[in-house]
């Protein structure tokens, strides 16, 4: 493909870094990105993704816009509150940038269609707000050998991980199993600090930028944590474990299952 | 022009590129843009009638490891720059 005179003034600043450059700008617009939730995380994650040129958005959410979301999920707005989150991020997404073409998903992920639905993508970022989507979303892409960046949040803390199946850890190597419900509490019972998901919205869209890229080290083996009132980055070591369940020596998770509900279901 | 270079040009790769009329930092993003396409050892030879990117596009394309042949004005306001491509 040839870019448009548009395309070289709006990709300028990508063009221009000899890490992206026009060749890479091409990758990105040719990039298929699958985000799991259109909440605080999904958001800015596609937010940014699409101002870099992302070319194919698909978006997975079952709820609809609420006016307590507007603290922190910015690209909804008090127009579009009873709208479905994806259709309202959709219609950010593609105002923001006409080259980005965004597949709305409106429903929940479960073991029966999530394969069918991320072998279509390159990479998938995980925004979700619950422990059994999490999990879920961990474990097929493992089975499906697909890169996955996961980010979480609450109160003023986040976290950011990337993994690559069979290369470095997956979320089971690092939480083997779902806390019970109950145990950890949800954004809904503890809060979260609205500009918390823009921080670690920010760190998954880098990740994922730089695995179409090609470029710079992933957070592959590793876990980066974000304290906002502390104003301070941890990076932790994660190594793979032998023996997890899904990525192991000896896996006993060889197919999906789904998990009980019971947790946070809110944004 | 050094006759080293001139025989090279003749047998590698060469491209012209005019970006009279454009602006910075659009100079060095179409620059970048040409060379991109090119292949190792072939030659760009950049029509510019912006002053400011007479001296930004030859810097740019050496911190992006290209070698600046040629700097040259060839008329009150228009120059011409040659880049040789020397890194991917």
């Amino acid at each position: 493909m040839e870019f448009t005179d548009a395309q070289i003034q709006r990709y300028s600043r990508h063009i221009i870094l000899p890490e992206v450059g026009g060749k890479g700008q091409k990758k990105l617009l040719g990039a298929k990105v699958l985000l799991v939730g259109a909440g605080g995380l999904g958001c800015p994650v596609g937010y940014y993704l699409a101002a870099a040129g992302v070319g194919t958005i698909g978006i997975v959410d079952d709820d609809v816009v609420e006016l307590s979301n507007l603290q922190r999920q910015i690209a909804h707005s008090t127009n579009t509150i009873g709208m479905p989150k994806v259709e309202s991020a959709k219609r950010t997404f593609e105002a923001l940038n006409s080259d980005v073409n965004v597949v709305a998903m409106k429903g929940r992920l479960t073991k029966d269609n999530i394969t069918g639905i991320i072998e279509k993508y390159d990479l998938v970022i995980d925004g979700s707000d619950n422990f059994p989507t999490r999990y879920l979303v961990n474990d097929a892409c493992v089975l499906s050998r697909k890169p996955l960046v996961s980010g979480a949040i609450l109160r003023f803390e986040g976290q950011v991980t990337t993994l690559i199946p069979y290369e470095g850890h997956c979320y089971r190597c690092l939480f083997e199993a779902p806390p019970p419900p109950g145990l950890v509490p949800s954004c809904q019972e503890a809060g979260v600090l609205g500009v918390l998901p823009g921080v670690i919205g920010a760190l998954e869209a880098t990740e994922a930028l730089k695995i179409i890229l090609g470029q710079g080290e992933l957070l592959k083996n590793a876990l980066l944590i974000y304290n906002a009132l502390s104003a301070s980055f941890r990076k932790v070591k994660v190594p793979r474990n032998p023996k997890c369940p899904v990525c192991g020596e000896n896996p006993t998770i060889t197919e999906l299952q789904d998990y009980d509900a019971g947790y946070c279901q809110m944004g | 022009m050094p006759e080293e270079v001139s025989n090279r040009m003749e047998v590698e790769q060469k491209k012209n590129l005019d970006i009279r009329g454009l602006v910075c930092p659009y100079t060095f993003v179409k620059a970048k843009l040409a060379i991109e396409d090119m292949e190792l050892g072939g030659v760009l030879e950049i029509v510019l009638d912006y002053p400011e990117a007479v001296h930004n596009i030859p810097k740019s394309m050496q911190d992006h490891g290209q070698k600046v042949l040629k700097v040259e004005q060839t008329g009150p306001k228009e120059w011409v720059i040659v880049v040789r491509k020397e890194k991917d």
